[in-house]
């Protein structure tokens, strides 16, 4: 396969790119996507190359973004709908729980929902209210859905094209804070990373660091003063909230006998919570010490200039990784 | 049609009077005397079906149940003009035309029964199920109408809210979605006086619903619902105008829902006698039956037979739905996802570890 230099808004314009031109049935709208690209320009030239019956702009309404997509669904369509940020998706909250999730059930397996949501989400681009949060436990709570976080570009191109082929509806949540930041070599044409597999990054023997979005790179961060440290990290990006991939988890933390978590969430009732009870189901008599989340605040996210505090560094998630070992 | 009676002109929309005498007779829909008559023995149908599945439930025999008693002519001109390949996007009180759209009654009956399987319709196509959290259903249509029009489909969507619903986002939304889009969207409200207890002029502060169209840039009318003639002509006429590329049509059909909202509900709580009685003399089929009385196309006796008929086919089908036996655990998980997560694959395994030690501990 040949290979390009792409960030993770190139590898994501590439997935929407390869799809678009091999299924007609393929539609993708929401807020400024059409002429404009999206705010972020994730699905710049799209419109150009595709037409605007295809790439386009919807009025300003998430409700009915979301409603529509699901009457498209119904109807044979496999729309990928863009909501402009996090904090703006609460008004389809309706449409996505109570029909999205449910239209599959509720049908006995004949509407299918091959709806793909993107999300950018996340902290940490000095951002006005709304804009900032992390609120994927919220989504991975909900029967019906699945929920999937990128943390590189190649990973979002994989994930988000099986993400497509899925013939259930998926939250593809985009961490905006590396859209850019991260460049690597990825592959031009079609390739696939499975939806509900966990990547081990880096493995190792003392503790098992938990992470995805974002949060990954963060880690990766402070894995060099760790190893100074003499202290041996398997790090596992979880790339898929739900469903989750406990089996790798978990033969992990029977391996290393500890568990940090490490995620942008708010700290109570969060993927952590559920991984941290998995870890009790799955490898009770394995821990050597209390399970550690590194998350954001119970708080509302500050505005950028209070942000610095909200925000997990390295240095947090070294100063908590060495306390676990030490427990 | 749509230029004599829009929406702002204040004008209701009636071919035949309180009595079944024609007042309109210019605007009379394309209907010969057979389809009439089939058309007005399946509205009896419905109203008979109801009104049994109302007193199955007084008996304990099928759960919470919202009645159609008094709305039939919307549903039953909806049944005339629907295509085979159109869509019924559904509230949950147009049982007419579900039976029409191709639901069996004993669809109907499982669903009210507590089984999903009630909802899937075997016999029919391009409808969604009944929706119940208000006039969320109304973007699903404009999506389908944006399916149909990228597909260049002939079809055409047909979708039910009440007058409650009409206060809703999802309904402006829609409206705005599918106007803006110009996609084939028959928007049907049933203004049937209340939403559960709360009067229509609590719900809005505007002329009526059908003047809300005005504003989204679409034809809207408001026409007798009790009237079916003036139901099916401008069901035909909407249905035409979709069809043409012309965009969406919203139709606010002013009836009385004279049963309850559901059969939890009394609603002498809040409407009187006098205002029951001031609707009684509108009901849909009288009206219709007056008409076809003074055209000698009703045979009484025939009719009472076929009543009868009637009544004997819903109760066997109805005993035929009683049979169906309780769901199966394994119906809980398997319908979820198209591909099934370990996490539930595990949670029904466990379930079924605790059922068998149950049977072997009883």
């Amino acid at each position: 396969m040949s290979m390009k230099i792409m960030n993770m808004v190139n590898a994501i314009n590439s997935a929407l790119d390869i799809k678009l031109a091999e299924d007609p049935d393929i539609v993708v709208y929401g807020e400024d996507v059409g002429v404009e690209g999206g705010v972020f320009r994730v699905t710049e030239g799209l419109q150009l190359k595709y037409g605007a019956d295809r790439v386009f702009d919807s009025p300003l309404a998430e409700s009915a973004i979301a409603g529509t997509a699901i009457g498209m669904a119904a109807a044979g369509l496999r729309p990928i709908i863009e909501m402009q940020f996090c904090g703006f998706v609460y008004p389809a909250f309706n449409q996505i729980i109570s029909h999205l999730a449910r239209m599959r059930n509720r049908s006995r397996g004949r509407i299918e929902m091959p709806v793909v949501v993107r999300i950018p989400y996340g902290g940490g681009i000095n951002a006005l209210e709304h804009h900032s949060e992390s609120m994927e436990a919220l989504y991975a709570q909900i029967p019906g859905l699945k929920v999937v976080i990128p943390s590189t570009p190649a990973d979002a191109k994989g994930l988000l094209i099986s993400a497509i082929e899925s013939n259930d509806p998926i939250l593809f949540m985009e961490p905006k804070r590396i859209y850019r930041a991260i460049k690597q070599e990825v592959g031009e044409e079609k390739f696939s990373i499975p939806i509900g597999k966990a990547k081990i990054i880096t493995p190792g023997t003392d503790v098992t660091v938990v992470a995805y979005g974002a949060m990954v790179r963060e880690v990766q961060k402070a894995l060099p003063r760790l190893k100074e440290a003499g202290i041996s990290v398997e790090l596992i990006d979880l790339r898929t909230i739900y469903p989750m991939d406990k089996e790798t988890l978990a033969q992990s933390i029977r391996k290393t006998g500890r568990l940090v978590f490490v995620a942008e969430e708010p700290t109570s009732f969060g993927v952590g919570a559920e991984i941290i009870a998995m870890a009790n189901e799955e490898a009770f008599l394995y821990l050597q010490a209390p399970p550690k989340r590194v998350t954001a605040f119970d708080t509302i996210v500050p505005l950028p200039k209070g942000e610095h505090h909200y925000i997990i560094s390295p240095e947090k998630i070294f100063y908590e990784i060495q306390k676990t070992v030490k427990f | 049609m749509f230029k004599e009676f829009n929406a702002t002109k204040k004008k209701i929309f009636r071919i035949m009077d309180d009595q079944g005498l024609i007042i309109s007779d210019k605007h009379m829909p394309d209907i010969n005397d057979q389809e009439l008559v089939d058309a007005y023995h399946n509205m009896v149908f419905a109203r008979t079906a109801d009104h049994m599945t109302v007193s199955y439930q007084r008996q304990g025999r099928i759960y919470t149940y919202p009645p159609n008693y008094g709305q039939e002519a919307i549903h039953g001109a909806t049944a005339r003009v629907m295509r085979p390949d159109d869509w019924l996007v559904p509230a949950f009180r147009e049982m007419g035309a579900w039976l029409a759209k191709g639901a069996t009654l004993k669809d109907i009956f499982l669903y009210f029964m507590g089984y999903e399987v009630g909802n899937t319709w075997p016999a029919a196509n391009h409808f969604l199920p009944i929706s119940v959290p208000i006039a969320s259903q109304l973007p699903h249509a404009a999506g389908i109408g944006y399916a149909i029009k990228y597909k260049k489909l002939d079809e055409v969507v047909f979708a039910f809210v009440g007058d409650g619903g009409t206060s809703e986002g999802d309904f402006h939304e829609a409206l705005n979605f599918a106007a803006v889009w110009k996609v084939p969207v028959v928007f049907i409200v049933q203004n049937n006086q209340f939403a559960i207890s709360v009067p229509f002029r609590m719900q809005t502060a505007s002329d009526g619903i059908a003047i809300k169209s005005v504003a989204y840039g679409m034809p809207g009318i408001q026409v007798d619902g009790n009237d079916f003639f003036a139901m099916l002509k401008t069901l035909q006429e909407a249905s035409v105008h979709c069809r043409s590329g012309n965009g969406p049509v919203l139709i606010e059909a002013i009836t009385y829902r004279k049963g309850a909202h559901t059969t939890s509900d009394d609603p002498t709580k809040y409407r009187t006698k006098e205002e029951e009685e001031s609707w009684e003399k509108k009901d849909p089929l009288k009206r219709l039956k007056n008409y076809l009385d003074s055209k000698g196309l009703l045979d009484e006796t025939e009719d009472r037979r076929l009543e009868e008929q009637y009544r004997l086919e819903i109760d066997r089908i109805f005993m035929e739905a009683e049979n169906q036996p309780a769901s199966p655990l394994e119906d809980v998980f398997k319908y979820m996802y198209a591909d099934m997560p370990d996490d539930l694959k595990k949670q029904q395994v466990e379930h079924e570890n605790f059922l068998q030690w149950k049977e072997s501990n009883s």
